[in-house]
């Protein structure tokens, strides 16, 4: 289902892939930033695939030269939201793209409980799925 | 990461020479010998800035470094001086300097005043500071007549928070960011008083002099140089005595100064060579300054003694 056998959600870049380390998020953020990307952090503690739209953690980052002020960011929104799930998307302005071109993951919670599935029986016995974090069965922020 | 990059940069030099030609900061700093006149004092500074840094990196190949190890030197400074003396243009080479040692990842330089940092109502100020403080990450800011920053005549002014941040991280981000502050002599000197935390972080305090009429008058040469003019003739002669006046008028601006007198000359020159509506102008007519360009002024005329604003 949406969580892999290590129980983690793998939404965005390098999800498979064991959490990065800030010295790889840097470089990361340095292919952004040569890229012109605008650098963006948005934290949530719902994690359904469907979730698209995180709160963003401050204003978007335009003209930084060096990824050090977005970690410092970072950093700080770890501190906020230790236990909430934390992104950096990347924002190409280019005309005709306009949309994320990166997205990855930097903060997770300690546990993430997984996804439950549940069947509903329709029309001509017709079976529709759908799938619920445990984690969002508490109410929020008392999710992780 | 910063210093794992430096030590890159520069692994394995033993001599000065290696350091050097890995950095390639001797093209800067012979640059700013050529491009800046005068100024012996801050460029004799600059160099003792960079000799100690090249051997700092000589120490690290070593093994030598300071047992805090990953802490890189203190590179704060504090540019003080009359208006006009150079302060913005030697912090634009420094940002060079330090970017070729390694010791400034990006190497470009942010400048900002009072406003680019302080808000104007409460919790406007720290996100302010810190934007600026993130744009400047990687390179050099320059904050430029930083007093302003510190009021006491007003016990609520938002400038404490910003100083408050900048104190913060230029301790703790030192590896990522340089600060520079600016501003006039004297101001900036009540300003380290009433905040000896900022006064105590920062490392180099340079002081940038006024130039004698001798050094502006070559300044004023290369800018016209650069511009592709040049004096006619009695035009430099004329113009030195300019200088003699002007400097001793208020609000006398050194460098800057020579530059807005410079192109009130190339104005006046335009409009001698307008008036001649059908002649055949040579390159050599369109690139000189006449000297009656320069004694149209009007510090030849008025009461040298009368003040008046910058400009005229």
């Amino acid at each position: 289902m949406m969580t892999n056998h290590g129980r983690r959600i793998t939404q965005g870049q390098f999800s498979f892939l064991p959490d990065l380390t800030d010295e790889q998020i840097t470089k990361q953020l340095e292919y952004a930033l040569r890229n012109n990307y605008a650098v963006g952090i948005e934290y949530t503690d719902d994690p359904h695939p469907r979730n698209t739209y995180w709160e963003m953690y401050g204003n978007p980052m335009f003209d930084l030269k060096d990824p050090a002020g977005i970690l410092l960011e970072i950093n700080s929104c770890r501190k906020t939201f230790p236990s909430h799930y934390i992104r950096v998307t990347a924002f190409d302005s280019t005309r005709g793209v306009e949309s994320p071109r990166m997205s990855f993951i930097v903060n997770r919670p300690a546990t993430e409980p997984g996804f439950g599935l549940a069947r509903q029986e329709a029309d001509g016995r017709q079976i529709r799925y759908r799938i619920s974090s445990y984690a969002t069965d508490k109410p929020e922020g008392e999710r992780y | 990461m910063n210093l794992a990059s430096q030590a890159d940069s520069a692994a394995g030099a033993r001599t000065v020479n290696e350091v050097l030609a890995q950095s390639q900061v001797l093209p800067v700093i012979d640059e700013l010998e050529r491009d800046l006149i005068g100024l012996a004092p801050v460029k004799s500074r600059i160099r003792d800035i960079a000799a100690l840094l090249v051997i700092d990196k000589l120490r690290a190949n070593l093994g030598l470094a300071a047992a805090s190890g990953a802490v890189a030197p203190s590179l704060h400074m504090s540019f003080t001086g009359n208006p006009g003396t150079g302060k913005t243009t030697v912090a634009m080479r420094m940002a060079q300097i330090l970017h070729r040692l390694g010791y400034s990842r990006k190497g470009h330089l942010v400048a900002v005043t009072r406003d680019d940092l302080v808000g104007q109502y409460i919790g406007h100020t720290a996100p302010k500071t810190k934007e600026v403080l993130k744009k400047a990450m990687g390179g050099v800011l320059f904050i430029d007549e930083a007093y302003y920053l510190y009021r006491p005549e007003n016990e609520r002014d938002y400038g404490q928070e910003a100083i408050e941040i900048l104190l913060q991280v230029m301790e703790n981000q030192r590896d990522d960011l340089v600060v520079i502050l600016a501003g006039y002599k004297d101001r900036m000197d009540t300003f380290f008083r009433s905040n000896p935390g900022m006064s105590s972080r920062i490392a180099h305090h340079l002081d940038f002099p006024d130039y004698p009429a001798g050094d502006l008058l070559r300044i004023a040469d290369m800018m016209l140089q650069q511009q592709n003019y040049r004096f006619g003739a009695g035009a430099r002669a004329a113009f030195e005595e300019y200088l003699v006046r002007r400097i001793a008028q208020p609000h006398f601006a050194n460098a800057r100064s020579v530059r807005n007198a410079l192109d009130r000359a190339r104005l006046r020159q335009a409009s001698r060579l307008f008036a001649e509506k059908s002649r055949e102008f040579t390159s050599e007519d369109l690139s000189t300054i006449s000297e009656s360009d320069i004694r149209a002024s009007r510090v030849f005329h008025d009461d040298a003694t009368k003040p008046r604003p910058e400009g005229v």
